[in-house]
């Protein structure tokens, strides 16, 4: 019963990266064609002809989303538990995260620019997950068996999502910025948005998320003192996640109180972002503490 | 430099005043915040004593020069340094420097009027006119009133003004990490923390001599310490039998509290500790204590009992040493607890499975002077051989014994050990409390927004609008706002 589970969930897997992968061709496919279409240099694109592959590659996107998501589900039934219980787990939730909040952002905000970096994200991410992370579906170890396995890991991986597509988003603002500073931006950059829009979009997605991540540092606070009897301890991966929500603290007072805007503040953003990439990457796999769970 | 700069000449007021205006300034905590992060770092790259004594105690082995100059900048107690706490100390004078002014200025704001209507509107965001009807400034009194505004009417206008909650959220926010810090500030006082290993079967009486290792706060007391006994009735572990993985521990316990008579059975799990008044019990980590009996060669017990051996690796293939000062001369065991015994080449032995399957104990026998009256204080899982000779090797299944030149032992069996963790951290509730609140202000402050509205009206009805912090959403509320004062839906 739980092996056929846990095969469905591996073929799951594996076919939402195949959809991710279409949905990164049809992204890359239409960011191509754009430059292409216009015959004259001082014509605007016109983006009729790309509007198919464009649409494939949102439908893509989805369906990607919707298969990853079952897979998710599907190796949760199999280990009879929540699926965030190593790295290989936490790792295709997260890109399950990320590629969801990209959809959901993408309701509100005109996003589909962003579609080929979200796309090779998620694609690297599963990647890296079932070749390097991948470990037998298994029952929690002890330390893991809380009802706050499910509410402290699940804000920290939407956190996690939501800070990195506001870091992909603050790195577009920065090369676009760069581009504009040279002169004007080529003919595929005109398609995306002013760098104005950029930057409060940055923003607001951290704005969003930062109250989310406080909410999940205190919710680990309070299952480390029920399971290790302290709700702080300076274990490594407690540290990271402090000097994460510091940088943030600091990118919300540079912006909100002294007013930074633009450059300065994406880098600041950068900066707080790959506090929390080091944190997941470094700190689980090579770091010591109580937080090694990666099953490597 | 070709211009003199005018230095204001400043009295001991004036620069104390200079240098508390530059602590509270937004850039210094700024900085400050930021370096807080930054101090934050080595603690966890480098080995700290309070997680992980032993690996610090390696790095004193391996390199003692250089662990002696990291030591000399607390490298090794990051979070207790005096350059870190001097860092989070001037953060958190900075914090309520900014805090507390802000917080008096919001409170008289917050009771006062919303400044009188501006003459000209035209000149101000989102301004539309049109001819009156005659109801809009009655119209307009009811909307701001169902919308919880606060207004100020003067002369056919009305200034309204909303969103102080983000000021307050705010202030609330800031106010709570002090809270926390509070909190933490009390445990580190008031706490105790306290280790002890206890067999299963054994009694475990709450005094300070019980205990492992037992740290107070500078102001508990050892009468502090609340007056129980337990005892360890039962452990049951259950493993993964293809990853060896640990799936649950569950340790019964019965609890007799000071005063009673009756005895309490209790479960304690890894996330379920079990409270006792304001100390919580945590079961941190199990491993197996073999028990042996030394004789010497006239057979009578020199030693008898568990002794308990430390786990090396998540087959639970346990080391330990076992000591006998009184023979003569001084006899000591070192020895290797498999709980699945296989063959290993190698080391003479290995376990395959966590659970005490086929238990056996490897041992190496040593004679000569044990040390220990050296005055240098010795582990109890290992023996300083430096005075000793080998004169005996043996693997031992239970039941076995093992005689060697001057006496013999015997494998009795083994029992199983839980650590138990004690803890009473009286300022945790403060600290969550804090935290509670911090995140109640953090949603306040980022998810409201302050505006002001005004409407004006005589030959023509003038509206206007203005938007603090630049909050999005006030073009949709002005254009509801005109549309119902238009009479349209």
């Amino acid at each position: 019963m739980s092996r056929s589970w846990a095969f469905a969930s591996n073929y799951l897997v594996y076919s939402a990266m195949a959809v991710y992968a279409i949905s990164f061709l049809a992204h890359a496919i239409e960011t191509a064609w754009a430059v292409k279409v216009p015959t004259d240099k001082s014509s605007t694109l016109d983006y009729k002809r790309t509007e198919k592959v464009a649409r494939i590659a949102t439908a893509m996107m989805i369906l990607g989303f919707v298969l990853l998501f079952a897979g998710v589900i599907a190796r949760g039934i199999s280990a009879g538990r929540v699926p965030w219980g190593n790295m290989y787990e936490f790792s295709i939730t997260g890109a399950l995260a990320f590629s969801g909040a990209y959809l959901l952002a993408l309701r509100k905000f005109d996003l589909r620019w962003l579609g080929l970096l979200v796309s090779v994200s998620v694609l690297l991410t599963i990647g890296t997950a079932v070749t390097v992370l991948y470990v037998p579906s298994a029952p929690l170890v002890p330390a893991l068996k809380s009802e706050w396995l499910v509410i402290h890991v699940s804000t920290a991986i939407i956190s996690g999502g939501v800070f990195l597509l506001s870091n992909v988003i603050a790195a577009a603002y920065l090369y676009l910025d760069r581009m504009e500073s040279k002169g004007e931006r080529t003919q595929w950059a005109k398609r995306l948005p002013d760098l104005e829009s950029l930057d409060q979009l940055s923003y607001r997605l951290v704005a969003f998320v930062f109250p989310l991540w406080t909410f999940s540092v205190i919710a680990g606070a309070i299952w480390a003192e029920s399971a290790w009897g302290r709700y702080w301890g300076w274990d490594p991966k407690e540290t990271w996640a402090f000097i994460t929500w510091v940088a943030y603290a600091a990118y919300l007072h540079a912006r909100v109180t002294i007013g930074w805007r633009g450059r300065r503040a994406a880098w600041l953003c950068l900066f707080a972002g790959s506090t929390f990439l080091f944190n997941y990457i470094y700190v689980n796999i090579w770091g010591t503490g109580k937080h090694t769970y990666s099953g490597l | 430099m070709s211009q003199q700069t005018q230095i204001p000449e400043l009295d001991s007021v004036g620069l104390l005043r200079y240098a508390w205006r530059q602590l509270t300034s937004m850039r210094t905590a700024l900085i400050l915040l930021l370096m807080v992060g930054v101090a934050a770092i080595p603690g966890s790259l480098f080995p700290q004593r309070t997680q992980n004594p032993l690996q610090v105690g390696q790095y004193f082995k391996d390199s003692p020069d250089v662990a002696r100059w990291m030591d000399r900048f607390y490298l090794f107690d990051v979070y207790g340094s005096p350059w870190f706490s001097a860092i989070y100390i001037l953060l958190f004078i900075s914090l309520i420097g900014c805090v507390l002014p802000r917080t008096f200025e919001h409170f008289k704001a917050a009771r006062a009027l919303p400044p009188t209507t501006p003459k000209n509107l035209s000149r101000l965001e989102h301004h539309q006119s049109w001819s009156p009807k005659g109801d809009e400034l009655e119209l307009a009194r009811k909307w701001f009133k169902a919308k919880h505004f606060r207004v100020l009417e003067v002369d056919g206008s009305i200034s309204a003004e909303k969103g102080f909650t983000r000021e307050t959220g705010n202030l609330f926010f800031h106010l709570a990490l002090i809270l926390i810090l509070l909190g933490i500030s009390f445990s580190s006082l008031f706490g105790m923390r306290g280790e002890a290993i206890v067999n299963v079967g054994e009694r475990f009486v709450n005094t300070p001599t019980s205990y492992d290792t037992l740290n107070y706060g500078k102001l508990y007391k050892d009468s502090n310490i609340p007056a129980f006994m337990l005892t360890v009735d039962k452990f049951v572990a259950q493993y993964n039998l293809e990853t060896s993985a640990p799936e649950d521990y569950t340790l019964d316990v019965s609890l007799l509290r000071d005063g009673s008579t009756t005895i309490e059975k209790k479960r304690i799990k890894v996330n379920s500790p079990m409270t006792i008044g304001t100390t919580r019990v945590y079961l941190q980590a199990n491993g197996y204590a073999p028990v042996v009996t030394v004789r010497d060669s006239k057979g009578d017990v020199a030693f008898q009992g568990p002794v308990t051996f430390l786990p090396q690796d998540a087959n639970l293939r346990s080391i330990g040493a076992i000591k006998v000062p009184d023979a003569d001369p001084q006899i000591g065991f070192l020895g290797s607890f498999l709980p699945t015994y296989v063959r290993d080449g190698a080391n003479g032995g290995a376990s395959a499975f966590p659970k005490a399957l086929n238990p056996r104990l490897l041992l190496s026998v040593w004679s000569g002077d044990l040390g220990l009256d050296s005055g240098i204080p010795q582990s109890v899982y290992r023996i300083d051989t430096t005075d000793m000779k080998q004169i005996g090797l043996k693997g031992l299944k239970p039941g076995e014994s093992y005689v060697y030149e001057g006496g013999s032992i015997t494998f009795e069996g083994y029992v199983q050990w839980v650590n138990l963790n004690f803890v009473a951290d009286p300022g945790k509730h403060l600290a969550l409390l804090g935290g509670i609140v911090a995140i109640l202000g953090l949603l306040a402050s980022l998810f409201t927004r302050r505006r002001r509205i005004w409407i004006r009206v005589g030959d023509e009805v003038e509206v206007a609008a203005l938007a603090k912090n630049a909050a999005p959403g006030l073009e949709l509320e002005i254009q509801g706002f005109v549309k119902m004062l238009k009479g349209e839906k």
